[in-house]
C-alpha cells in the first residue's frame, strides 16, 4: 500500500478569502449595535491587524492576555457569612457563573479573585489578609455585601472591619444585604470589564 | 423528685446565708456580698439541686460599678436562682469548681468586661484576640477605639 505524503494546504493568497474570517465579517455586519453578548468577539477583532497574502495575525499582547484573563477568572471560595449562600448559589447550576469561564476553586494559590462574601471581623482579617497575599499576581477583589462594603449594619460595633478596603484592595464593590445571585453577576461582568481594560502587569 | 417549692428555698437561703432573695413564681433572685459568692454557688448546686448551669455574665452601670449576674436551674424541680454580685474592684470568685460550664461563661466575661475570676484555671480571653485592648461591652469603651494593625 502507498503512503501518500499529505496535501499541505494552501493558503489563500489573500486573507479576506479566508472562509471563516468571511464568515467573521459577515456575522459582524449583521450584529445589532445593542448586541452585548459578541462584544468581546468585536474587541478582538479590533485589535487584530492581519498580513496580507499569510497566515499570521497580530495583535497587541495586552489585549489578547487581558482576553484571556477575564475569560476565565477563577474565584478563591472565601465564604464568611450569609452572603456565602448567594455566592454558593451563583455557582451552582441554575446561575452558572461557570458560563464565564470561572470555576470556585478551594486554592487561593490557582486563583485569580477574591470573592470577600460576608462580614470580617478583626479576627479574621489577618487570616484573610494572608489568603489574598497567597494569590498570584495579577489578582482582583470583588467585596461582596454590605458588611464588606463598609461593616454594614455591624459598622459600629467594636468587632467589625469597617470595610474589607481597609485590608486589601477591592476592585468591585457589590451592594445588597445580601446582594442577590443576579447582583453578583452584574459584579463579575463589571470586574470582567475591568479586566479587560487591565493594562499593567504584575501587582497593582 | 420532690418538689422544692421556691418559698422553702428562699428560707432556706435566710437560714443559711441571712439574705432576703426575692421570690416570684419559681424564680429567685438572691443579692450577694461578692465574698459569699461561690459558697452561694456551691449551696446553690448541692442543696437546692440547681445542677444545670444556665448562664454568667455582668452588667455596667457605669459609675455604681460593675456587676455579675449567674442564673443556674434545679430542672427538675423548675426552680430558677439568680445570683448577683456587686463587683467593686472587678475581682470575683470563680465557679468553675461547681459547675464545669462557667469556665468559657467566665472567660467570655472576662474578655467582654475585664471581670477577674480569681482561681479560674483557664483565664483568658476566649472570643477576641489575645492582642486585644481594652473590654469592649464595658460602657465606656469607644467604638472607634483603634485596634492593632492588620499583619
Amino acid at each position: 500500500m502507498e503512503v501518500k505524503p499529505p496535501v499541505p494546504q494552501v493558503p489563500p493568497p489573500v486573507w479576506s478569502e479566508f472562509k471563516d474570517l468571511q464568515e467573521f465579517e459577515k456575522y459582524g455586519q449583521h450584529r445589532a449595535d445593542d448586541d452585548k453578548t459578541s462584544n468581546t468577539l468585536a474587541s478582538i477583532a479590533d485589535a487584530i491587524h492581519h498580513m496580507p497574502g499569510g497566515w499570521i495575525v497580530t495583535t497587541s499582547t495586552d489585549k489578547i492576555f487581558n482576553w484571556a484573563r477575564k475569560s476565565s477568572i477563577w474565584p478563591v471560595t472565601f465564604g464568611l457569612a450569609c452572603c456565602a449562600i448567594e455566592m454558593m448559589a451563583t455557582f451552582a447550576s441554575r446561575f452558572d457563573v461557570e458560563r464565564f469561564g470561572m470555576v470556585p476553586w478551594a486554592s487561593p494559590r490557582h486563583s485569580d479573585l477574591m470573592i470577600v462574601s460576608g462580614t470580617v471581623t478583626i479576627k479574621m482579617a489577618p487570616m484573610l489578609k494572608r489568603i489574598y497575599d497567597q494569590m498570584p499576581d495579577p489578582k482582583w477583589v470583588v467585596s461582596m455585601g454590605s458588611c464588606a462594603n463598609s461593616g454594614g449594619p455591624f459598622r459600629h460595633g467594636y468587632h467589625v472591619v469597617k470595610g474589607v478596603d481597609r485590608v486589601v484592595p477591592v476592585d468591585v464593590y457589590v451592594p445588597g444585604c445580601p446582594p442577590t445571585p443576579d447582583s453578583l453577576m452584574y459584579g463579575l461582568l463589571k470586574l470582567q470589564e475591568k479586566v479587560a481594560e487591565f493594562q499593567k502587569t504584575g501587582a497593582k | 423528685m420532690t418538689a422544692l417549692a421556691a418559698t422553702d428555698a428562699a428560707a432556706r437561703i435566710r437560714q443559711e446565708f441571712g439574705l432576703e432573695p426575692s421570690v416570684e413564681a419559681q424564680s429567685l433572685t438572691v443579692t450577694l456580698p461578692v465574698d459569699r459568692w461561690q459558697a452561694f454557688g456551691r449551696f446553690a448546686r448541692e442543696t437546692l439541686g440547681c445542677r444545670f448551669f444556665n448562664f454568667l455574665t455582668a452588667i455596667d452601670w457605669k459609675e455604681q460599678g460593675r456587676e455579675v449576674l449567674c442564673r443556674a436551674d434545679n430542672l427538675d424541680a423548675r426552680l430558677t436562682v439568680l445570683m448577683r454580685a456587686r463587683v467593686p474592684d472587678d475581682r470575683c470568685s470563680t465557679l468553675t469548681g461547681v459547675w464545669r460550664g462557667a469556665d468559657w461563661m467566665e472567660r467570655e466575661c472576662y474578655d467582654m468586661f475585664g471581670i477577674t475570676f480569681d482561681g479560674h484555671p483557664d483565664h483568658r480571653r476566649i472570643l477576641l484576640g489575645d492582642d486585644w485592648e481594652g473590654h469592649p461591652l464595658r460602657k465606656d469603651y469607644a467604638v472607634d477605639t483603634p485596634h492593632t494593625p492588620y499583619r
